[in-house]
Formats: C-alpha cells, sequence, structure tokens
C-alpha cells in the first residue's frame, strides 16, 4: 500500500497545478453546501437568541426589520427617532420596565449605545473590571472594544463625528472608561455603553461650557437681559466632561422631546404584554411595538429561501464538475495508456497498477475533504460573524 | 533458457501471422534478432516475456511454460525474471531517476524494496555514470542518459533474462556502444541470458548468436511458403 501511495503522491505532485484545481474544484463543491449550511444554521441560532431574548420593542413607524437590527445588532443603519417620552408613558403604564436605546453614534467601528442602568441587568451582563457608568461622559466598553482599543477602566474614547463636512452637526466628545464587559458572545462584547444623556450631550442636545457669568467669560457675551445671556462663538465649550466642568452642562428644552431609537420594554407578564401590543395597534399612532423574535424569523426564513436556491444550484454545478473531473480522469488514463503498458509489460500486477489509479483519485477526495472540512471548521468558527457583518451593517 | 516449439500466432485482426517450429536460446547466451519491420521480432519478444500469448505451441522460459501461466503469475513471473528493455525507454515522467529505476519494486508485491536494493539501484546508477543525477526527472536527461536509466531498470532486479527491444535505435554511436557494454557486461558477470531485437547490423559482432527473421515464417493469409526452415 505505501508503495501504491508513493506513486500515486508523486504523480499528483508532479501534475501540481492540475492536482490543485482538481482539489479546490471538489473542495468548493463539498464545502459551499456545507458551509451555507452551517453560516445559516448557526447565525439563525444566533440572531434567534438574543432576538428571543428581548421581549418587545417599541419605535417610530416603518420598517420594523430595522427596529430590530438596530436594537439587538447595533447595525448602523438606524430607524426613524421617536420621543423619550415614549419610554417615560411605557414606564408610568406599569405595565412593563422601559429600557431607553439610542443607538446612532460611533466610535470607529463600535457603536455607542446610550442607555440605562437597567440595559446590564437585563442583559445579564458582568464587569470584568471597573463598574457601570455613574456620571454623565462615562462609558462601559465591551469585551471586543476593551480588546482591540486596548482601553481599561481610566482611559479614554473619543466618539466619531457624524460627518466632518457638518461644522454645526456632531462633535467628539471623550468618554472616561468606567468599566468593561465581560465577554457575553453578543454585539454586546462590540459596544460602547454610555447613559442616554451622555449620548444625548455627542449629539450637541445638552452641553456643558466655561461660567459666562465669570469676569474670563465677559468678551464673549453679546447682551444680558436679567438671567438670558447671549454669547457669541468664543465662548468656550467642552469637549469632554471632567469633575471640574460636570456642573456646567445642561440640556435645553424639554427631555420629554429628546431622540431615542427605541424603547426596549420588559412587560411585568405575558397579560401585560398583551394589552402594551394592544395600545399600539392604533393606525393613527406614529409608533410601533414589535416583537423581534417574530421579525428575526421572518429574516431567517428570507435567508433559508436564498439558501435553498444556493444550495439547489450549488448540487447541480457539483454534479457538472463531478461529472468534468470523471471525463478528465478517463481523458487521463487515456493519455496514460502508454505509462500503463509500460508497468505492464514490466510486470506491474493489476491490483497494485489499478490500485494506483485508484488512489489518485481517493487522494484527490481526500485532500478536498479534509480542505472542506477545515474551512467548514474555520466557517463554524467565525462564519456567524462575518454573515452578521454582512445583515447588520 | 528459452524454448520455442511449434508456435503459431497470429492477431484477431490484419493478416499478419507468425510461426515458429522451434528456437531454442541457452542459458548465458547473447542473442541478436534481425529482420524486416512487421516480421514479427518484437511480437516473439512479447510472447517471450508473456505479454502475448501464441495461439498453440509452447514458449518456456527459465523452465516455466510461461504461455500456460495465468494473466496474475505471468506478471509475477516476469517482474521477477525479465529484464526489459524498450526503443523508447518508456520512462515515468512523474517520477525522478532513482524512482523509475526502483519502479518495478513498486508496482508489484513479489518484488520488496529494501535498502540493499535501494544500495544496488545507487552503485549501477554510479557505474553506468548517472550516480550524479538520481534526483532528475526524465525530461532532464539526455537520450543516453535516458537508455541508461531504463536498462538499470531491467537490471536492478538481477534478472536472468533480459530482452531489449530495439535497445540502440535511438542513440548515438557513442551511447549505442555504452548501452550494449552495459547490457554484455551484465550478462556476462550474471551469466544471464540476452536476447535483442535489432535493426543495427553494426552492432552484430557482439553477440555470440544473431537469427535472421527472414528464416521464420512471417506471413500474410494464404502466403504461407511451402519448405519450414528455421535456426535451433
Amino acid at each position: 500500500m505505501r508503495d501504491v501511495l508513493y506513486l500515486a503522491w508523486r504523480y499528483l505532485v508532479y501534475h501540481r497545478l492540475k492536482t490543485a484545481i482538481l482539489v479546490t474544484s471538489i473542495m468548493l463543491i463539498i464545502y459551499l453546501p456545507i458551509g451555507l449550511n452551517v453560516v445559516v444554521e448557526q447565525s439563525a441560532v444566533h440572531l434567534t437568541a438574543r432576538a428571543a431574548a428581548t421581549p418587545l420593542l417599541i419605535g417610530t413607524k416603518g420598517s420594523p426589520l430595522e427596529l430590530a437590527l438596530n436594537s439587538l445588532y447595533f447595525s448602523s443603519e438606524h430607524p426613524e427617532l421617536i420621543d423619550y417620552s415614549e419610554a417615560t408613558m411605557v414606564a408610568d403604564s406599569g405595565l412593563a420596565d422601559a429600557i431607553p436605546l439610542y443607538v446612532r453614534f460611533r466610535s470607529r467601528t463600535h457603536p455607542i449605545v446610550g442607555t440605562s442602568l437597567d440595559y446590564f441587568s437585563f442583559h445579564n451582563l458582568s464587569f470584568a473590571s471597573g463598574r457601570p457608568m455613574a456620571l454623565l461622559g462615562e462609558c462601559v466598553v465591551g469585551a471586543n472594544v476593551a480588546e482591540s482599543l486596548g482601553v481599561k477602566p481610566g482611559d479614554a474614547v473619543v466618539s466619531s463625528s457624524e460627518t466632518v463636512f457638518d461644522l454645526a452637526g456632531v462633535y467628539p466628545l471623550k468618554m472616561k472608561v468606567a468599566g468593561v464587559l465581560a465577554r457575553a458572545f453578543t454585539p454586546d462584547d462590540d459596544a460602547i455603553f454610555v447613559d442616554v444623556k451622555t449620548a444625548w450631550i455627542i449629539e450637541g442636545l445638552g452641553h456643558g461650557h466655561q461660567d459666562l457669568a465669570r469676569p474670563e467669560a465677559a468678551s464673549g457675551v453679546l447682551s444680558r437681559a436679567d438671567e438670558n445671556i447671549v454669547a457669541n462663538a468664543s465662548v468656550v465649550q467642552y469637549n469632554e466632561i471632567t469633575e471640574d466642568n460636570l456642573d456646567s452642562f445642561h440640556f435645553h428644552g424639554d427631555l420629554a422631546g429628546y431622540p431615542l431609537t427605541a424603547v426596549l420594554a420588559v412587560p411585568r407578564d405575558e397579560k401585560s404584554a398583551v394589552i402594551l401590543r394592544g395600545r399600539y395597534t392604533d393606525d393613527s399612532s406614529t409608533s410601533q411595538i414589535v416583537r423581534p423574535v417574530t421579525v428575526i424569523d421572518e429574516l431567517l426564513d428570507t435567508i433559508l429561501t436564498i439558501q435553498q436556491f444556493i444550495v439547489a444550484a450549488v448540487i447541480i454545478v457539483g454534479l457538472a464538475t463531478i461529472a468534468t473531473a470523471a471525463l478528465v480522469f478517463m481523458l487521463s488514463l487515456r493519455l496514460r495508456r502508454r505509462e500503463i503498458d509500460t508497468m505492464v509489460k514490466i510486470g506491474g500486477s493489476r491490483p497494485r497498477v489499478a490500485s494506483m489509479l485508484l488512489a489518485e483519485v481517493v487522494i484527490v477526495v481526500i485532500l478536498s475533504s479534509s480542505l472542506a472540512a477545515v474551512l467548514t471548521l474555520v466557517t463554524w468558527r467565525f462564519g456567524p460573524g462575518v454573515i452578521e457583518g454582512f445583515v447588520l451593517t | 533458457m528459452i524454448r520455442i516449439g511449434d508456435l503459431l500466432f497470429s492477431y484477431d485482426e490484419g493478416d499478419f501471422s507468425l510461426e515458429i517450429p522451434q528456437l531454442n536460446v541457452a542459458h548465458g547466451e547473447t542473442v541478436a534478432i534481425v529482420g524486416p519491420s512487421g516480421s514479427g521480432k518484437t511480437t516473439l519478444l512479447n510472447m517471450i516475456a508473456g505479454t502475448a500469448t501464441p495461439h498453440s505451441g509452447q514458449v518456456t522460459t527459465n523452465g516455466y511454460a510461461i504461455s500456460e501461466l495465468h494473466d496474475a503469475a505471468r506478471r509475477d513471473f516476469r517482474i521477477a525474471n525479465i529484464g526489459l528493455v524498450f526503443q523508447e525507454f518508456e520512462l515515468l515522467e512523474y517520477l525522478n531517476v532513482l524512482d523509475n529505476i526502483l519502479l518495478p519494486y513498486r508496482i508489484n508485491r513479489t518484488l520488496h524494496l529494501d535498502t540493499s536494493v535501494r544500495e544496488r539501484a545507487e552503485a549501477i546508477a554510479e557505474r553506468v555514470g548517472i550516480g550524479d543525477k538520481l534526483a532528475r526527472y526524465a525530461n532532464q536527461l539526455s537520450q543516453g542518459e535516458k537508455q541508461r536509466v531504463a536498462v538499470i531498470r531491467a537490471l536492478v532486479v538481477q534478472p536472468p533474462l533480459l530482452l531489449a527491444d530495439e535497445p540502440t535505435g535511438n542513440l548515438d554511436p557513442l551511447n549505442k556502444e555504452r548501452v550494449l557494454d552495459i547490457l554484455l557486461q551484465y550478462a556476462t558477470d550474471n551469466a544471464a541470458t540476452l536476447v535483442t531485437v535489432t535493426h543495427d547490423h553494426d552492432i552484430l559482432h557482439r553477440f555470440q548468436r544473431v537469427i535472421d527473421f527472414k528464416d521464420f515464417y512471417a506471413y500474410g493469409a494464404g502466403q504461407r511458403p511451402e519448405n519450414v526452415a528455421g535456426p535451433t
């Protein structure tokens, strides 16, 4: 057997280009349906688990999918905004706990999630180091964020400008890291969590600046009328919230009208959930309430249908490839007729010569299968992340 | 070594036919077979080697009635007892020189490849001047080198019988002499029998006996001559 394998191996190595093409073709035919299945199955489990753990989401009427993907997986496309009063209303109804979500800003590629401390307890998130955010301007980072940015409690992360061309737009805010979450193997690992008020400060709805009553700010004051002071742009605005300037931060207007992307509603019981959902059935309402698991199931149904089409196509291509490979092998046998005749003339035994030819096929199939297995393993390990990246960004 | 009696052979298609009433080759004898193209010289070698079987008559090689053995037994017999050399060398392109030489040991379990075989192969290669080319592939060798590799492949199993089909047909005069030297030296050193088919009359003087195939009956259907005669 060793001699047979040796001769077969030498043949394949000598014709390495032909072998590589054959191995790659067969490997792809084996891998594609299996890998696709692994990706879809794992992604389904991954997506469904997160969705199933989130009972209800309230957002502006529009795409339920966009609302669910933004709220659960922090996708970059955010839904139309709703008022903070929606969260207050849900909480005041006594039917559910309301966790505000404002997922709009980013720090590099990491989403900044404006929320409340209830978010951590709701998702059972524990801290690897540090503590929850306690002050305005503090943040808590997920495990992957801490790893990729190399930050720990006491360090700082900076929010990204929404656009460099919008001078009146969102300016970067330097946020102090108060804690790092333990790895949860969910999108939370990639997020930066801040209090919703800090998110509003990033947006510019709240700000901190030099005390205009102090003499050093006098040059910037345009007019004073009772408590109303009008200043020009020379007044220093803070892009970092520190203990020294914390008190200068304030919000203008009614917080009830401040924006959220969604409200995560955690009903007290099943009955409360039904009542709460009933309140959003009114056609005239500008808000909607969705069950994330239903939305994600619909998404998965679509993915499954696409997968079935792809698998059917791969099977057809696979059959064509196998037929082509068989043809290549038969033509190869014809081209090697003289070589086989030589072996027969010298005294090569029929089983050995046949085994050698068979061994070439077996080695190619084993190589292809092994590579397909390795690729499937890689897909199993990294695939869901990749497909979520495609679906959610 | 070789005894042929009342041999009759023809192909299923075509009108070629070969008849050999009697042909004997002694142990250690070196024989050259000459004759016109298509007269059946190569067919005779094939029957001695057992790659073709006669319709009737007996072919006995090294004491075995090879024409009566079944296919697997003929192959086993051939690999261990007969060294074959071809005009076109018939080296495997995907094997290097050493692997080509050792090929008989890998294609039939009758032979066992071990260190002594490798050492023997390397020693013969060294002796015939290709010791430094063992790692090369066939396409990296000259014609003369290729034939020397093919000859070593035939010699490495130390067979008592060598059958060579126009072994010098594709070689220049220098390499022709060199290859003949190797074959004849082996036959002398090992008391082996050498039967060579050749068109080259310049080399006939180096053989102990020359058989001219025109003495046998190679004929088309209906052309059989009246008189039967042939060397023994």
